[in-house]
């Protein structure tokens, strides 16, 4: 099981939790996995996020992820 | 509405065009003799990316119609290096890494060269008032007035 | 890299004139309208000069009679059914039923002549049903503002909320009540950004063709030809591969040319014209009516700190405007906000709300400026109350690898601290301050970005060598580009021709923003040219008889690993170029990815400043950039970074907003009103690059484009308040509020 980090407003989706355990090996199944066990997010994750693995913006759907991994979900990143 | 005949002079070449009266003379440069060095950026005489020399004068080419260069010298950025020779100016831009966009260079390159024209030995200060009609944004003007001041000392003959 | 091997390079961290430069000395450099066609027309575009109405008829009758006018298109020549942000660009390229800002374009004409395209785009009538407005953030917000598009707000917004918050962001960690009890002092204060302008002196320009067939090319000034491509070909439901799009040389861009505008407009006029080319340019009024301002901003910032400066929470909640279209970044100005900092406790609470304004792009660290405005003032304005140094201040909470981000996960390798070293003993701060003047210290962050790159490197029959990238040359790309390049191949930096090259050339490539170019770009150069050595270390093996693996490359050649691998003498670059026809064909190297490893940016700004007690007017006496670059490739184009992002700071602190009548109308859409900093506002901007390699990149490089802009809006008020005793908490602080503040 990997533990995702949430954003707090995101709580609202996943009955209260802040950081919520998926099993994953990938970011895809982060993401899918996320939506499978919180409809709600569903909207979120399809607006664009990013996926945050040990600080650095994981590069795409098939980067791997363990559970020693810390993952944080953040608003897709963007620059100037 | 019916144009004018224009004979005029650019970089020492005698040239004509039809203008019609609303046309600038930037927009006769560009449009009509194909010399797009000298850039809109305003159109409003605020930013100096069109800047030439009319008979010696530097103006905003955005601010001067088309017909009135009618029997007159203009210059522009096409002119400065001679017979392929890069005037000090350009030189030292490319040197100081004076240009980022490089959308304003040609403006800023007219201006100054009327400034050295005018004042071989210009303090820091007058570099700046002189260039505070040409916006640049990537810059700072940090080394663009560097730049300045470098090939005006190199201009007389000093060593930088 | 370890730091040692950086220490053998030759060619990056040197200063060699820019591949491009004698073209843009000489006027010879094609920007985005300095491209004509055979049997081209020219666009005029028309806009509603309302800020909000409902348009109830467009008749073009009167227009389309006129001599000369070729096309006219209206939203109604745009396919429907666009959802999401395809929907928001079609939307803002024209409008629909709505016309949601001063500005917003509602139909466009292509003729024979610019003057008569003017001509015609002043003929076409319109009528408006004026609807209410609101511009204001804070007026925005309020529960009953007029509603600007009901049913706008995304899943993130919970029930209840005003009509014009379309997302809604709060995230954090730790206990702040906690955190607040435990200080010796706290303090709650509330700070207004106004929106400013990117302020490209370029204005957006394009020339579109398009035929019936669905093909197409366009040539255009952007930062990214390939988003260019997907907004232009969404929004007109062609597909994507049948529009070649190739970039002119850009003049300037700051986030503000990383979409589209106008750019469909003259595909669709081309289209409707029969596909004979159609060139677009906007004047100065329509970049500043019509296209990306920053968001404007309303920030509520809480702090609590130890007598000793440590800071035990912090509680930021952002209000920001990004125009009449969601996306406002509200949600990086709170990442940022902070970042700079060990937090304990501390909670972040955002609200994207719409406003009558257009729709905000990207402009450098979009949305770090905003909070570092709030955060740098308020934390200034503690270590001032305790007594204590701002910098010591900052030193004593600064991040370190390692550390968890304020907004949440933890750092990687940074260069805070020695951001803030730098800065200390740079002698800026040794020297004295008279009578009316002050000091101010501020630090900035952003993210950086790695992004889609796509690189193809070539080497050429003489052993030269040809690199293709697809990310626009903004600021002297091209040179650190060719700089890495040659270093990977030891062959001189004049060896190497770097093409930014149009959208059929390479796979998708994001634009140069997020601070990526050098970074990406340059990490796809490097890894290309590794490949192609790899290739030419196999054909000189061949020819030698030996194994590939027994090759190693140096300086250039090819030559036998060791003693045992063989006697021969290298084989230079051009040697093995020279045959490769006949040792199997031409010798490349490819780079497809999404990098990871991007090195976050930290820096320190300190200006002094002198204000004049009779008229408000604040003058900038001396400015120092101290940022982390990670390894400056071209060091004389990174201080350019620095200097530019500065003055942009500094243009945004003192004098650059957006000015809003009762009317909804832009009050001041042309420079002389909207006015960016000049040369005589500005003393010399003084750098110090400071270099802690980022692993992630094989020279070490980090984004450096963005960082720059955030320190100034901050490090100005806190100077304001160290010359005078006002704090301003209102940017810009012209000299009419900066006096009221003196006489309150």
């Amino acid at each position: 099981m990997v533990a995702v980090n949430l954003w707090s407003s995101l709580t609202r989706f996943t009955d209260g939790a802040r950081v919520v355990e998926i099993e994953a090996t990938t970011v895809a199944e982060v993401l899918n996995g996320l939506v499978t066990a919180y409809p709600g997010l569903a909207p979120i994750i399809e607006g664009g996020v990013s996926v945050v693995i040990d600080g650095d913006v994981a590069s795409g759907r098939h980067t791997p992820v363990a559970p020693e991994n810390e993952v944080f979900l953040m608003q897709r990143l963007k620059g100037g | 509405m019916s144009k004018i005949h224009v004979t005029t002079t650019v970089n020492g070449d005698e040239v004509e065009f039809l203008a019609d009266p609303r046309e600038t003379l930037l927009d006769c440069l560009r449009d009509k003799l194909g010399m797009t060095g000298s850039k809109e950026g305003c159109g409003t005489g605020d930013c100096g990316a069109c800047s030439v020399t009319l008979d010696g004068t530097l103006v905003c080419s955005c601010l001067v119609l088309g017909v009135e260069a009618d029997g007159k010298q203009v210059g522009t950025i096409e002119g400065v290096a001679e017979g392929g020779v890069l005037h000090p100016l350009q030189k030292k831009f490319i040197e100081h890494a004076a240009l980022q966009c490089g959308f304003c260079t040609p403006g800023i390159l007219v201006a100054a060269k009327a400034l050295l024209e005018q004042n071989p030995n210009p303090t820091e200060t007058e570099v700046r008032y002189w260039l505070a009609g040409n916006l640049c944004r990537c810059t700072g003007y940090d080394k663009i007035v560097r730049a300045v001041m470098d090939a005006a000392a190199d201009l007389r003959g000093e060593a930088a | 890299m370890p730091k040692d091997e950086l220490k053998e390079l030759h060619l990056v961290g040197t200063r060699p004139d820019r591949p491009d430069g004698l073209d843009k000395v000489t006027g010879r450099a094609r920007y985005g309208a300095d491209i004509s066609a055979p049997g081209m027309l020219w666009a005029a575009v028309v806009r509603s000069p309302h800020a909000h109405a409902r348009i109830l008829k467009i008749d073009s009758t009167k227009a389309e009679a006129l001599d000369g006018v070729k096309a006219v298109v209206t939203r109604a020549d745009f396919p429907t059914g666009l959802t999401g942000e395809d929907w928001n660009l079609q939307e803002n390229t024209m409008a629909g039923e709505v016309a949601l800002y001063d500005g917003h374009a509602v139909a466009a004409v292509a003729a024979t002549s610019a003057l008569i395209a003017q001509e015609a785009a002043r003929l076409i009538e319109v009528d408006y049903e004026v609807l209410p407005h609101v511009t204001d953030v804070d007026d925005a917000i309020k529960p009953d503002a007029p509603a600007i598009r009901p049913g706008a707000a995304d899943a993130s917004v919970p029930e209840g909320m005003p009509p014009n918050v379309v997302r809604y962001i709060e995230f954090g960690h730790g206990d702040v009540a906690a955190g607040f009890d435990d200080a010796d002092l706290v303090m709650e204060k509330s700070y207004k950004t106004e929106a400013t302008h990117q302020g490209y002196i370029e204005p957006h320009a394009c020339l579109g063709q398009l035929g019936e067939d669905g093909r197409g090319e366009m040539w255009v000034c952007t930062q990214g030809h390939w988003f260019i491509r997907r907004m232009c070909t969404a929004v007109l439901g062609i597909e994507a591969a049948q529009l070649r799009v190739t970039p002119s040389e850009i003049g300037g861009g700051f986030g503000g040319k990383t979409t589209i505008f106008m750019e469909p407009l003259s595909l669709a006029l081309s289209r409707k014209a029969g596909g004979r080319p159609v060139k677009l340019v906007m004047s100065r009024s329509e970049v500043l009516r019509a296209t990306g301002p920053t968001a404007s901003a309303s920030m509520d910032v809480k702090i609590g700190m130890k007598k000793d400066g440590s800071i035990t929470a912090g509680r930021a909640e952002f209000r920001m405007q990004g125009g009449a279209f969601p996306d406002a970044p509200v949600d990086m100005a709170l990442y940022c906000a902070f970042a700079g900092y060990k937090m304990p406790a501390v909670e972040h609470i955002g609200y994207d709300v719409l406003a009558n304004r257009p729709k905000c792009a990207a402009y450098r660290a979009p949305g770090s400026p905003m909070g570092a405005f709030a955060v740098e003032s308020l934390v200034d304005e503690m270590s001032r109350d305790l007594g204590l140094d701002p910098i010591d201040v900052r030193l004593k909470n600064a991040v370190v690898e390692g550390d968890r981000a304020s907004y949440g996960p933890k750092f990687g390798s940074i260069g805070l601290v020695e951001c803030l070293e730098a800065a200390k003993a740079h002698p800026n701060l040794q020297a004295p301050l008279g009578p009316n003047q002050g000091r101010g210290v501020a630090c900035g962050y952003w993210f950086n970005h790695g992004g889609e790159t796509s690189v193809s490197m070539a080497i050429s029959e003489d052993g030269t060598a040809q690199v293709s990238i697809g990310t626009p040359d903004i600021g002297g790309l091209r040179a650190s580009i060719a700089l890495m390049t040659a270093e990977t191949l030891g062959i001189p930096y004049e060896d190497v021709r770097v093409n930014v090259v149009e959208t059929g050339a390479l796979g998708v490539n994001e634009p140069t923003h997020g601070s990526r170019a050098t970074f990406a770009s340059g990490l796809g150069a490097v890894e290309a040219a590794r490949q192609a050595i790899g290739e030419m270390c196999k054909r000189a093996a061949n020819e030698w008889g030996i194994d590939a693996e027994a090759v190693e490359w140096v300086d250039g050649a090819a030559q036998p690993a060791g003693p045992n691998a063989g006697k021969f003498p290298p084989m230079t670059i051009a040697e093995i170029a020279g045959k490769m026809g006949s040792t199997g064909g031409p010798i490349s190297g490819h780079h497809e990815s999404v990098p990871e490893g991007v090195g976050a940016s930290f820096g320190t700004h300190v200006v002094d400043v002198e204000v004049d007690p009779e008229t408000g007017r604040t003058t900038i006496l001396r400015y120092l950039v101290v940022q982390d670059a990670g390894r400056a490739i071209h060091p004389s184009y990174v201080e350019g970074q620095y200097q530019g992002g500065a003055a942009q700071g500094i243009g945004w602190a003192l004098n650059e907003e957006y000015v809003y009548g009762e009317d909804g109308r832009l009050q001041n859409p042309i420079f002389l009103d909207y006015r960016v900093p000049v040369a005589s506002d500005l003393p010399m901007i003084d750098t110090v690059i400071v270099e802690v390699p980022n692993p992630g990149h094989p020279y070490g490089v980090r984004g450096v484009g963005e960082t720059g802009i955030t320190p100034p809006l901050p490090a100005i008020a806190n100077a304001i308040h160290a010359a005078t005793g006002a704090r301003m908490r209102h940017l810009p602080m012209t000299p009419a509020k900066v006096l009221a503040a003196l006489k309150a």
